[in-house]
């Protein structure tokens, strides 16, 4: 068995050797290279664009505005979500402006040169003329009367409003004991993969291939192809590796229309290179949401009801998915609680910055953050110990699979489990003694903890789909399995990974299915003239989803070898095992079979094969979830907090996460790390800051502060395996769980470190001036 | 635009001439001009660290490093570290601790991490921890990233015992 082994992974030799291939690394015979000149402006109309001088320069092949282009695309950029009964304001987005900008950085004319630096010059020429119109940058300003319009013609700033609720919520706020009320606040961030954003559009014959920085191939070539008019058979769409995404490659961006558009025009391959400040200004950021909440609960500790109010910030535009994520955290919209009541209201706003979408965790980050800190307040309110009264409100693991009230069915957990496993790493009272000591040093050293459960797998297509919360979209999953005649097998998935490391814990699942040695599979993906349609990577699906595809089209695979090799071995199909690698007759292990034979077979019948089977071994299958799965578990944060100057160290980390039993418990860890990093990010360093004219402040690594080494701590981590029932392989997602559930840990522990200085509420990010202005403002400092 | 300059460089071992614009940097002189795009950009702005290679036996961020500087210097890239079947014990202690996954950063990071044992063969954790926080990283958390360079560093010990 490869499956449960911490195989290494087969993508790292090339990627440790150079020899990755990543969109960049491209180079096509006579490829134009293409700059983006960008507004200045927060919102303003666009006057007049002078490229005169800008053709003139050396290499220059062309120069294009808004209105020159126009044209060239059938429609605006995609947005994907149509709840049923609620309308949602969505302004036509075009690749480049023709008119009017309405974020810093939106685009407004394209220039195409024979190099890079030709056309990053002539960009520099051309002379763009804007009348400046107001700005609103403030969500909660942009909805007050009088705001200045993102949007004229819509007459408002509010996008839409989405509800959802269970039980009788005033009921149960009017019998709580106690009742708490806070607002919390998840700024907004950016995914910031290491490698920026690159697509190349190159024409060939009557088509055309795009490779681009996507995680989403087949969605981009359904969108792009019709935007741009290209059927979709004539447009190939190739993600080849991608330098990580984290969500801000969940995306059909206009310049994968703009380029395609370009090469169509030119005849020739056009290659765009995002610079790192065009990431931090037109590649969508994350999060930005207001939550006000209220909780209510017997003396007891019992819950009895929450309500939340929920503000999002979704910029100038609407996106694919922009929307959708605030309300893609309401499955797990009272936490692992048996929550009786819930009341969410979600309303989205327009503002003059870059859109918001989806950035890893998308919409459960927010609520495993307000969630989780409620509960701690809630807990304080009641005089209650924090770890109890959320033990109090777990399900039991016998009461899976767990209904909430906003009917959203957990499929399995032991929340129990996670938790006492994780008291056992870490010891609690220990933790108490060593911290009095210490604060009688003025060492001021705090925990939190964060006990979480999250909903991917994405998804039953019913749930999530145009007859459910209204994503005109599907989301099951393909995948194809072929074994060669000499008995290697070739693997093709839908979905499309950039760091997940799919091409090894596939390879481990296929190759215990097909009784094939891992190293003999080769997994394929990213590439839509090689496979099935997908529906790619996101939501923490890929394993729950493609995997389930994937480990089935490999059973029937393994179903024809067995009736290939009873047909040889003149034994009933029903008597054919496969055991230590060898297709055997049951009992009689002389007589077998290896999978090179069968497939060997199976090309080049030997003898006549029985009527019903056809040559070849190759099956492909399409899986739709019944359900979401739930992956859920209990994690412990201890920082250190510098009361002079402000500054937080992260000096302790512990996680249990429970994603169900392990294909590859070292990938696995490897995702719950970077998982929990990227929290510590967003909880102490990361925010996408716009002053009031709507000029970015944080364009650039410089101010823009991802962690480094230095800031994040060694993780101690383990795991409990409790299986999904909604797939065969039992499996639960866990490639968003870390960041889904550290924040708040990260966050409830500087809390819990400042206390004796009478801070009691800081938001995130949790920078030393934010800290030391807290202490100082609470007195503490003097 | 500038005249054209001759520049001779010493890379991987093979010496390469070519004419460059005086502002060409070292990166897109390897990435562009040899075509070795293993050393990658990140950032533009010398923080990320992903574009780190060998001048002179020493790391740099070849973005912050003009073609024309390095006229007559060796340069190390990660394609020159080793070979599958041949690797440098830092590419091999980066595959066999998970040091990596979507693979972006790890060229510089290995170069930096290799460039940090020549300068410290034994190194704190701490020590490790300060020294690659010039090299940004994702998506590991940088855990898997630490325990390889321990790894590494360990395997150099033994070899010199």
């Amino acid at each position: 068995m490869n499956v449960g082994t911490a195989m290494k992974r087969k993508e790292d030799p090339r990627m440790i050797t150079g020899r990755g291939r990543y969109t960049e690394d491209i180079q096509l015979p006579g490829m134009l290279h293409a700059a983006i000149v960008r507004s200045t402006e927060g919102h303003a109309a666009i006057a007049s664009v002078d490229a005169s001088a800008a053709k003139e320069r050396p290499g220059v092949v062309a120069v294009y505005t808004g209105e020159d282009l126009a044209g060239d695309f059938a429609s605006g950029l995609a947005m994907a979500w149509a709840p049923p009964g609620v309308e949602i304001k969505t302004p036509e987005y075009l690749p480049l402006q023709p008119t009017q900008v309405k974020h810093v950085g939106d685009a407004v004319a394209v220039v195409v040169a024979t190099t890079r630096g030709e056309a990053y010059d002539a960009a520099e020429d051309v002379i763009v003329d804007y009348d400046p119109k107001p700005v609103v940058v403030d969500p909660l300003a942009a909805l007050a009367d009088g705001a200045p319009l993102v949007w004229e013609s819509f007459g408002t700033n509010r996008t839409h409003e989405w509800e959802v609720s269970g039980g009788d919520i005033d009921a149960a706020l009017a019998e709580a004991d106690v009742t708490i009320t806070k607002r919390f606040v998840n700024h907004r961030t950016s995914g910031a993969p290491i490698e920026p954003r690159c697509s190349i559009a190159e024409p060939r014959g009557d088509g055309m291939t795009l490779y681009s920085t996507t995680q989403i191939p087949h969605i981009a070539r359904f969108i792009l192809g019709g935007m741009v008019g290209i059927p979709e058979d004539k447009l190939r769409v190739v993600a080849p590796d991608v330098g990580g995404g984290f969500g801000s490659k969940l995306q059909v961006y206009g310049e994968e229309a703009l380029v395609l558009a370009l090469a169509k025009r030119l005849g020739r391959p056009v290659k765009w290179t995002e610079t790192r400040s065009e990431h931090m200004t037109t590649s969508h950021h994350g999060r930005d949401q207001i939550i006000d909440v209220t909780l209510g609960a017997k003396s007891d500790g019992t819950v009895t009801g929450c309500k939340a109010e929920i503000i999002a910030d979704l910029g100038a535009y609407q996106l694919l998915l922009t929307p959708f994520i605030p309300t893609l955290g309401f499955p797990v919209m009272g936490g692992c609680y048996k929550w009786p009541a819930i009341d969410i209201k979600i309303t989205g706003v327009f503002t003059n910055k870059m859109c918001t979408d989806a950035i890893r965790g998308a919409g459960r980050p927010e609520a495993t953050y307000w969630i989780e800190l409620a509960m701690d307040r809630l807990a304080d309110e009641l005089g209650m110990d924090r770890l109890e009264l959320r033990r109090k409100n777990f399900p039991d693991k016998e009461e899976f699979p767990f209904e909430t009230a906003l009917g959203i069915v957990y499929d399995s957990g032991d929340y129990h489990g996670t938790l006492d496993r994780l008291l056992e790493m870490f010891d609690l009272d220990e933790f108490r003694r060593e911290q009095e000591e210490l604060r009688a040093k003025g060492i001021y050293r705090g925990v939190g903890f964060s006990t979480w459960v999250e909903v991917c797998g994405l998804a039953p297509s019913r749930a999530v789909g145009p007859q459910g919360v209204g994503l005109q979209a599907a989301f099951y999953e393909s995948a194809n399995v072929r074994v060669t005649p000499t008995g290697s097998a070739i693997v093709y998935s839908g979905t499309s990974p950039h760091g997940q490391g799919i091409d090894t814990s596939f390879a481990q699942i296929a190759g215990d299915i097909l009784g094939i040695d891992p190293q003999n599979v080769t997994v394929l993906h990213g590439d839509t003239d090689q496979g099935a349609w997908g529906w790619n990577t996101y939501g923490s699906r890929s394993l729950a989803v493609g995997g389930e595809a994937l480990a089935r089209a490999a059973r029937k695979v393994q179903d024809k070898a067995k009736r290939i090799c009873a047909a040889l071995l003149e034994a009933s199909p029903d008597d054919i095992e496969l055991a230590d690698g060898k297709y055997q007759v049951k009992g009689s292990p002389d007589k077998s079979m290896t999978m090179a034979e069968i497939s060997g077979a199976a090309h080049i019948p030997p003898q006549e094969l029985p009527a019903d089977i056809e040559p070849g071994l190759e099956e492909s299958s399409f899986y739709d979830p019944e359900n979401f799965v739930f992956p859920f578990g209990a994690h412990a944060c201890v920082v250190d907090v510098d009361a002079e100057t402000g500054k937080v160290k992260v000096v302790r980390y512990a996680a249990v996460d429970d994603c169900g039993p392990a294909i590859n418990p070292m990938l696995i860890d490897g995702q719950v790390h970077g998982g929990i990093a990227h929290a510590i990010g967003q909880a102490l360093y990361e925010q996408v800051v716009y002053d009031e004219d709507g000029q970015l402040v944080t364009g650039t690594f410089v101010d823009y502060a991802l962690p480094t080494a230095a800031e994040i701590p060694s993780f101690e981590t383990d795991r409990t395996e409790t299986p999904s029932p909604v797939n065969s392989l039992g499996v639960k997602g866990i490639g968003e769980a870390g960041t889904i559930a550290a924040t708040p840990a990260v966050a409830a522990a500087v809390l819990d470190a400042i206390e004796p200085l009478g801070v009691t509420e800081l938001d995130m990010p949790m920078t030393p001036l934010r800290v030391w202005q807290a202490i100082e403002a609470a007195g503490g400092g003097a | 635009m500038a005249s054209p300059v001759r520049v001779s460089v010493t890379v991987n071992g093979t010496h390469q001439t070519a004419e460059v614009e005086p502002r060409l940097l070292l990166v897109h002189f390897l990435r562009d001009t040899l075509g070795l795009t293993g050393t990658h950009v990140g950032c533009d702005t010398s923080n990320c660290g992903a574009c780190t290679c060998h001048l002179n036996g020493e790391a740099v961020k070849s973005c912050t490093v003009l073609a024309v500087q390095a006229d007559g210097a060796e340069v190390t890239t990660i394609e020159g570290m080793g070979q599958e079947g041949n690797l440098h014990p830092m590419q091999e202690a980066f595959w066999e601790h998970h040091g990596l996954q979507c693979g972006y950063c790890t060229p510089g990071m290995i170069m930096a991490a290799a460039d940090l044992l020549e300068r410290n063969p034994n190194p704190s954790e701490e020590e490790i921890r300060h020294g690659l926080e010039g090299n940004l990283c994702r998506c590991t958390g940088y855990h898997n990233i630490v325990e390889a360079v321990k790894a590494a560093a360990a395997a150099k010990q033994e070899v010199r015992s």
